[in-house]
């Protein structure tokens, strides 16, 4: 893994523990290192600081000096340098450690602050936790139970505001809940470059507001609901379909392009139910694209294959895996595999390969970027097919090349892994002319032609790992199992490679790390188990030759001396 | 937006007063309202055209600056001090007295479209108070009889202007 | 003792018959020499008269001049503004009305020397929107001193040049913060911006180090400039110098505007003596010494404690009226000098409907972006409105001080200060009339009551 360069550090104190922090670290950030939670709700790690909402109060002091000599100034009581502490409360968030600074964040005063902006955020907040989406992982409900004063105070009329108002497709407002933190503003204008979102009026009658007429419909507009501290902004997809405290959450990665964005898969009793950013500061810093974010109906979508077929006639599995044995043994095989396969599957998918003697293929795709969290490249994973060498040059734009083979005669069986032969450029002629074997997740052109059908699992239903475009090799997880019916692509994979008179590996990532560590060079020194959630960059410079398609996203430049610096917004 | 000649010409002169556009997002609100009467939704969105910013950052500023005023107003605007120099001298009974010689409502038109009664607050003449300003005109110890003379006058001069 | 003569300095020709607010007539009574006087100098050294000369700043918080000014950041290599600000808004406040209205070149012949004397070569002159009148009289001065070159390029042919522009708000008490006022020139909503790291002598205008200063403030530049910082130090008091601007409004026989040097004046010598005490058959009850946001006094009331005097402390036992009208004495009772507004109250107003008319002031100009202020003002003036127009409480005093004691020192800007110490002080000093509102309002209101909210 590359480290960044070692920042300088200073020391500073946080209720009387000390921690060395680099240079620039905020208070805030400062306290979370040793443990301190310092309560918030405009402060973002990632955007701009207003320090709007005063709930990060704190008691700030610096080691006295003598204004003259410049030498510390020692209390005789303790024979350590006095601290000064400021008279007047600080916000944390836009304060920044300097040598020596403390920090309290647990006396009267500071109490005193946080229940006071508590109250004050909550007299015309409408407390309407029970039927409001955001109860069980809202800031306010959580801190109002740390410093509110479980009675109010207040007896006068709430400021009345809009109620549902669709800020665009996805996005739902509740002004009343709004505690104008503007951490929406500051997202749509600072990361999404998408200025429509502004507060309209003044003082407590302040409304957040789109301009009339326009939409928050940005292809990320649904991080403002994610940021939002409170119930006002809310997703129109989640929006009460599930209360979060019943949902486990699964990591998982976008599967989108080749950005790798790590994300959250929310799911209940085997569904799922949203899909949200996990922060990784090398990738996606805490966002994703929208569009990543409803790939889970492909889960219940219809046309999803549910049980084997061996020429259209359901088969259990074992017998589906003897029939495609049958097709690759002593026939000339091509395989079509991924760039959507794990790199688990790529490495059985070589192998089978191998033992078939057969040329491997990968489908290209590659489309619109935006240069933010979606790149050129709409296949999550070919760099995991170069890393476990299941291809050595990236994919053609078409598949043109085997289409040709097929028709010379010099392929008779083609076994494609999750891959629509159809839509990736062969025609239905070629395709009558070979023998298909299919592995895959939904019904295409393909399955309809194919001898041996395998019904196989989403992305959401199994383990594994992708290598993003920063060739940083990342996890995903099984968040819900899949239809019965279907198999694990791995297990899959196994059977037929050993079907097919090949070796016998592992059938499941824990299983098969072993051999993928000792045969692909760059994860010799790599356990699955060991690769931390926020992923591990690999060693690119085997394929620093190639030219990858993509342009510049937020934490990605491209290798060529020339990058295609595309304007965004 | 069809905005008069010597609009668009202040307009012209005063964007390079700023190194940065957006800074003359105030004094085009002000000329387009001397202008229009009142700042719409096209003038939101020609201002914003104008200085290369978005129509929700004028927008921001049109509904925070109480001057501003999206909807067209009386011939004449009386704007009567509220704050406490005034009010303690007798501002609401002169705010009353226009009121009740217009037969009209705090901010609404009154019914022969004469005038908008207002009340605004400090108006920084606290020395001479209850102070009014009528359209662009500081009126000074604007008691209730005063405030009947100035009412007679303008309705005097809407007489005048009708006929 | 009889009040003092007054000092117009800043006010030398205000009411002069005859005096008019074009250049000529400026001219014809020594205008724009000390500007001649001041190019042919280092601007160092004009840095320095000011310094020396102990000039606070009449806007209100009464920051020392010359170090704001030294505070600049020079060597950023960015341009420096000078943003002049002309927001009058403070209630109670109407001194630079009359310096714009009617001496608009002597606020110009200040604006230059200090640009001059800090190497500005743009000034914004942001004035409040409603003096329309006041924004055309300044752009005329402005056109018929550049005609004459005492601004411009090349001024008075030193090869030194400065614009200066009039930038009219509208209607946002909230831009005389100084950095609120800056966010509105940058044509955004004025939110105060927060400190650190937005000082405005180091990222102000255009993230460019900026002076902020009020209208007078600049005026008496012009002064000391011509008299020398020495000289116009032993004008007022030490640490007090100068002349001050005092607008008296309320209930008083002669409101208006007066100057005296600083510290020369008692409150009982103003308001007895020069303002002609109180109404007829009246007798004073309260003032706010500074500006509504300024803590109000008490009649009545005594103020004790220990004072500097010289080099030492002396014990000092006033009333009301023996403080003295200056910077230190009033904060020293609890109150500010403020900027100069006194509002006096005579015993025909109720302290609950003035309050109740300060909070809904404060309410209104909240900005609404920190929480305190936002979510406070407009509770106070909830509570406060429901007092007078609704059920009152004997408890509403008690929660009143605890909402205010909730927003002080807690937010971006100092409106936070401004708008609750207003309620602190009425109730800390009056506190009994609020827990006897509710049966007073029982009573049939007095004829001579006013209306206020």
């Amino acid at each position: 893994m590359i480290q960044p360069a070692s920042p300088d550090l200073i020391t500073v104190n946080v209720d009387g523990k000390e921690i060395a922090v680099p240079k620039g670290t905020n208070m805030i950030e400062a306290a979370r290192r040793v443990g301190v939670d310092v309560p918030h709700y405009c402060y973002h790690s990632k955007l701009s600081i207003v320090g709007n909402c005063r709930m990060c109060l704190v008691e700030m002091g610096m080691p006295a000096v003598d204004p003259a000599s410049k030498a510390p100034v020692i209390d005789p009581a303790t024979g350590k340098q006095r601290v000064n502490w400021s008279p007047r409360p600080t916000i944390a968030c836009a304060t920044n450690a300097s040598p020596g600074l403390h920090i309290c964040t647990t006396s009267p005063m500071v109490k005193e602050c946080r229940e006071g902006v508590m109250e004050f955020l909550l007299i015309n907040h409408p407390l309407d936790c029970p039927i409001c989406d955001q109860a069980g992982e809202c800031k306010l409900q959580e801190q109002s139970t740390g410093y509110g004063r479980g009675y109010s105070r207040f007896i006068e009329q709430k400021n009345v505001k809009p109620k549902r108002t669709l800020l665009g497709p996805r996005v739902m407002l509740d002004d009343e809940r709004c505690i104008l933190c503007s951490r929406c503003i500051r997202f749509s204008k600072e990361v999404a470059k998408d200025d429509v979102l502004g507060f309209v009026d003044r003082g407590s009658y302040s409304t957040l507001t789109c301009y009339p007429g326009k939409k928050l419909e940005n292809n990320y507009s649904l991080n403002t609901v994610d940021i939002c501290p409170v119930g006002a902004l809310t997703s129109t997809d989640f929006r009460f379909k599930m209360r979060v405290w019943f949902l486990k959450q699964t990591n998982s990665i976008d599967t989108e392009t080749s950005v790798g964005v790590n994300t959250v898969v929310w799911s209940r009793e085997g569904v799922v139910y949203r899909i949200t950013p996990r922060e990784n500061g090398s990738v996606n810093d805490t966002w994703m694209p929208d569009s990543g974010r409803t790939l889970y109906k492909q889960i219940r979508e219809g046309g999803r294959l549910e049980a084997a077929r061996v020429s259209g006639s359901v088969a259990d599995l074992e017998s589906a895996v003897k029939a495609a044995a049958a097709l690759i043994s002593g026939a000339k095989v091509a395989v079509v595999g991924s760039g959507r396969s794990s790199v688990e599957e790529q490495f059985l998918t070589r192998k089978l390969a191998a033992r078939a003697g057969a040329e491997a293929y990968l489908v290209s795709r590659v489309g619109q970027g935006d240069n933010l969290l979606v790149s050129t490249d709409k296949n999550p994973n070919v760099r995991g097919a170069l890393v476990t060498g299941l291809i050595s040059e990236l994919p053609k734009p078409s598949l043109g090349a085997l289409g040709e083979r097929i028709d010379s005669g010099s392929v008779t069986t083609v076994v494609s892994v999750g891959e629509d032969l159809l839509a990736a450029g062969l025609s239905a002629s070629q395709l009558a002319k070979v023998s298909i074997v299919y592995l895959g997740t939904h019904d295409n052109a393909t399955s309809g032609l194919a001898k041996v059908v395998i019904p196989t699992l989403t992305v959401f239903e199994k383990h594994g790992t992708f290598v993003n475009q920063q060739f940083r090799i990342q996890r995903f997880a099984k968040a819900v199992p899949g239809p019965s019916g279907s198999s694990d692509d791995l297990v899959v994979l196994s059977k037929l490679l050993s079907a097919a008179g090949g070796e016998a590996l592992g059938a499941d990532v824990g299983s098969l790390w072993p051999s993928i560590a000792s045969e692909v060079p760059a994860l010799s020194t790599m356990a699955y188990s060991n690769i931390p959630d926020t992923g591990l960059l690999l060693d690119s410079s085997p394929w620093s030759t190639l030219a990858f398609a993509e342009e510049a996203t937020l934490h990605f430049k491209p290798a060529a001396a020339a990058p295609k610096e595309a304007p965004r917004g | 937006m069809n905005l008069q000649a010597e609009t668009l010409r202040k307009i012209d002169e005063v964007i390079p007063h700023y190194p940065v556009k957006r800074s003359a997002a105030l004094p085009l609100l002000h000329l387009v309202q001397e202008d229009q009467g009142f700042i719409s939704n096209e003038a939101i969105e020609w201002i914003a055209d104008r200085l290369e910013i978005q129509p929700i950052n004028v927008y921001e500023l049109v509904t925070f600056y109480p001057m501003f005023r999206q909807k067209p107003i009386g011939r004449r605007h009386i704007k009567v001090c509220r704050t406490l120099s005034c009010a303690i001298m007798g501002g609401y009974r002169t705010c009353a007295e226009f009121q009740k010689q217009f037969g009209t409502g705090l901010g609404e038109v009154s019914p022969d479209g004469e005038v908008t009664v207002e009340f605004v607050e400090c108006l920084a003449s606290c020395g001479t108070a209850p102070v009014v300003m009528i359209d662009d005109h500081l009126h000074e110890k604007v008691d209730a009889a005063r405030a009947r003379e100035l009412s007679d006058k303008i309705k005097g001069e809407a007489k005048t202007a009708n006929r | 003792m009889p009040a003092p003569e007054q000092f117009r300095l800043i006010f030398k020709h205000i009411d002069e018959p005859g005096y008019t607010n074009d250049l000529a007539c400026y001219v014809r009574n020594g205008g724009y020499e000390v500007l001649k006087k001041s190019v042919a100098r280092k601007p160092e050294e004009l840095v320095d008269e000011v310094k020396k000369s102990g000039l606070r700043g009449r806007g209100g918080a009464g920051f020392p001049c010359g170090v704001k000014w030294t505070l600049l950041d020079r060597k950023s290599g960015k341009p420096i503004y000078l943003v002049v600000n002309a927001d009058e808004s403070e209630p109670g406040t109407f001194k630079d009305r009359y310096i714009i209205h009617n001496d608009p070149h002597q606020l110009i012949e200040g604006i230059m020397i200090t640009c001059f004397a800090n190497k500005v070569e743009r000034a914004y002159i942001y004035i409040r929107g409603e003096f329309p009148e006041g924004a055309r009289i300044l752009e005329k001065a402005i056109a018929e001193a550049r005609a004459a070159n005492f601004c411009g390029p090349n001024i008075l042919g030193t090869g030194y040049g400065c614009e200066i522009y009039v930038h009219r708000g509208a209607g946002a008490y909230i831009c005389g913060e100084e950095t609120g006022l800056i966010e509105s020139i940058e044509g955004k909503r004025p939110y105060p911006r927060i400190k650190p790291p937005y000082f405005p002598a180091v990222l102000g205008l255009y993230q460019c180090p900026t002076i902020v200063n009020n209208v007078e403030t600049l005026c008496h530049v012009k002064h000391i400039a011509d008299r020398g910082g020495e000289a116009y130090s032993k004008i007022g008091t030490p640490n007090n110098t100068g002349t001050r601007i005092l607008c008296v409004s309320g209930h008083v026989q002669r409101p208006g505007y007066y100057e005296f040097e600083v510290g020369k004046i008692t409150m009982g010598q103003l308001l007895f003596e020069v303002c002609g005490g109180p109404l007829p058959g009246r007798t004073f009850k309260a003032v706010i010494p500074g500006g509504s946001s300024a803590k109000v006094l008490k009649f009545g009331e005594r103020y004790k404690g220990k004072r500097k005097s010289g080099a030492e402390m002396v014990e000092y036992d006033w009333g009301l009226e023996d403080i003295p009208m200056d910077f230190d004495s009033l904060a020293m009772i609890g109150s500010m000098g403020g900027s100069g507004g006194v509002i006096v109250m005579d015993d025909s107003v109720s302290m609950v409907e003035a309050l109740a008319n300060i909070n809904a002031f404060y309410s209104h100009e909240s900005c609404g972006q920190c929480t305190p202020c936002r979510e406070g003002s407009l509770w106070m003036k909830k509570i406060t409105s429901r007092m007078v127009h609704g059920e009152a409480r004997t408890e509403d005093g008690a929660l009143l001080k605890s909402v205010a004691d909730q927003i002080a020192g807690r937010t971006i800007c100092a409106f936070g200060e401004a708008c609750a110490w207003p309620t602190q002080s009425f109730i800390a000093k009056f506190g009994d009339e609020f827990k006897a509102y509710p049966e007073a309002k029982k009573a049939p209101r007095a004829a001579a009551a006013p209306e206020l909210v």
